[in-house]
């Protein structure tokens, strides 16, 4: 469906994004995950057609962007970080100047009461846009992007700036939307991608760091973290002591220092600590341990800022569960 | 395209801007008309009032052409637009026709309105008034191009007026400066340029094919150079 080869994208001298390569499926809900300023925007934009590449391809069921715009841009629904909408126009205005300047053939009244009905603005349908409030209009810019009923559907940053209810309800909505479109859209917060898409990609500073299905996420976040670990003593004996604890999946002598001591790289499962066996294994033989980090790996620069946002936005939603259990 | 057009023509009259245009052009060219045509005494003489109209434009032009692409840019519409299976050239082209039908259209009728008392109380030469209708539809269209052009610079649309202001003025007034050059290469050239210059063929009764040609290709150049802003824009 869409198939991202080596795209650049340049600014200047600074790499928006560099050499990015993917593909999605038709029907998948992908996540685009990243600290601000890491190059989601821009990816959605070549994609939509908005901006163009300095280098690469973008392409939609085959046609490239570049050589087929008017093709490609039939085929993509796309609701920027600020939705782009008429102030001065109602709703129904609005959807029907986009139905009209995307030329659509379906019945026009059918479907746009469709997309009302789907978006939860039927009530607002002749209300000034410059009235709606940003939930509202969020909903409007989403409604927009859904006219035409195109096969893709780019959301940039949906949730941006809504309360915790408004939240939950474009959540919904996106996952409902997943069932017969392909959907990208793109976030700074983990619990939101976790929540609806079946697919993540994590992009930092222009490059992709991850792309894994969604179950595998926690896994992809701690899998890269190794222990480096310092101990004197016997290597080839401290190496075997270390492979004996329950779940170390791969250990090996790094560096082996003057001093008698040495350092090891030890990779374990997920979940498992290992850190407080390790002490106890080299304690019993007698070996002291000099120094134990985890080495810090690419994704984790990631995830300081993305994780902690998490925090902040899961205490949100459990405020905003408690109040509609009231 | 179409969408476009009917969306652009829809915000002229959603929003004080068309009526101001309106009323402003009006007011001020029934002014002129009654000025120099009928209160000057020679009432089927109206070289002088077509002459006048085109310093109107330095007020009028921009006001309808200001918001044209700058509001987008600012309102961030221009992302809908330019992610939606239209050509650059068709948004341009829409946006120019938008401003286009207002100005001509209100230039039209009240041209026609003008012409009942010119022709109920003298004999006007009718060749010589539609000639000088046409010619300055497309001086209009050339400066309404150019507007265009100077709101796709800018998100602000106070600059873009200004811009076209001070556009419009040279334009029209340049060969002013003649009466200062000695060198007759130069007040050749700035005589080519000037609107004023170009249009007195016009007020002389003569159909002058090189300054339609001038318009004309002042209008196409505009608006070539907008969709060259957008696309350097995209690539930027």
């Amino acid at each position: 469906m869409i198939k991202i080869e080596h795209l650049t994208k340049k600014y200047g001298d600074r790499y928006a994004i560099h050499d990015v390569n993917f593909e999605i499926g038709d029907g998948e809900i992908v996540g685009f995950l990243g600290p601000n300023g890491a190059g989601k925007t821009t990816t959605m934009s070549i994609l939509t057609g908005y901006l163009s590449s300095t280098s690469g391809k973008a392409m939609i069921d085959g046609l490239d962007i570049l050589e087929h715009p008017t093709a490609v841009k039939k085929k993509i629904g796309y609701l920027p970080e600020f939705p782009p909408l008429y102030l001065e126009m109602t709703v129904k205005e609005y959807l029907s100047f986009i139905y009209d300047l995307k030329k659509c053939t379906l019945n026009k009244k059918e479907h746009l009461a469709e997309i009302c009905k789907v978006t939860k603005i039927e009530n607002e349908f002749d209300r000034l846009i410059g009235n709606l409030s940003k939930g509202y209009r969020q909903r409007v810019g989403i409604a927009g992007a859904l006219v035409g009923n195109p096969q893709v559907v780019i959301f940039d940053e949906p949730t941006n700036g809504l309360d915790p209810k408004q939240i939950i309800d474009i959540r919904s909505l996106i996952k409902e939307l997943g069932k017969d479109h392909t959907v990208i859209l793109s976030t700074h917060i983990l619990s939101e991608v976790k929540s609806i898409c079946d697919r993540i990609i994590i992009i930092n500073e222009g490059q992709i760091v991850a792309d894994v299905k969604t179950e595998n996420i926690e896994q992809a976040l701690r899998g890269n973290k190794k222990l480096s670990v310092t101990v004197a003593g016997p290597a080839p004996a401290v190496l075997a002591a270390i492979k004996k604890i329950n779940g170390v999946t791969y250990a090996a002598c790094s560096v082996n220092y003057s001093d008698g001591s040495s350092a090891f790289i030890v990779e374990s499962v997920n979940d498992a600590d290992i850190r407080k066996p390790l002490f106890y294994a080299m304690a019993q033989n007698g070996w002291p341990i000099t120094s134990m980090e985890y080495m810090s790996a690419n994704i984790e620069d990631v995830f300081i800022s993305v994780v902690d946002e998490t925090e902040e936005e899961l205490s949100k939603e459990r405020i905003s569960e408690g109040r509609d259990n009231k | 395209m179409t969408a476009i057009y009917k969306r652009e023509m829809r915000s002229y009259f959603t929003s004080p801007v068309g009526y101001i245009f309106v009323a402003v052009f009006l007011a001020v060219s029934a002014f002129l008309f009654m000025q120099f045509t009928v209160q000057a005494g020679e009432s089927s003489s109206f070289s002088e009032y077509f002459s006048y109209i085109l310093y109107v434009f330095i007020v009028i032009i921009p006001l309808i052409t200001m918001k044209s692409i700058s509001e987008e840019r600012k309102m961030r519409t221009e992302q809908l637009i330019l992610t939606s299976p239209v050509s650059l050239a068709g948004i341009v082209v829409a946006k120019f026709l938008a401003a286009f039908t207002l100005f001509g259209g209100t230039f039209v009728v009240a041209s026609i309105i003008y012409y009942i008392p010119l022709a109920k109380y003298g004999t006007p030469n009718t060749a010589h008034y539609i000639c000088s209708v046409i010619a300055i539809i497309l001086a209009g269209a050339a400066f309404i191009a150019m507007g265009v052009f100077i709101s796709s610079l800018t998100e602000n649309q106070f600059v873009a007026a200004l811009g076209t202001i001070a556009a419009i003025i040279l334009l029209l007034l340049i060969s002013v400066l003649n009466n200062y050059i000695n060198s007759e290469f130069i007040r050749t050239i700035l005589s080519a340029i000037s609107f004023s210059a170009r249009y007195s063929g016009f007020a002389a009764g003569v159909f002058d094919y090189s300054a339609v040609v001038y318009f004309s290709s002042l209008t196409a150049l505009f608006l070539f150079l907008t969709v060259r802003v957008f696309e350097k824009r995209r690539w930027a």
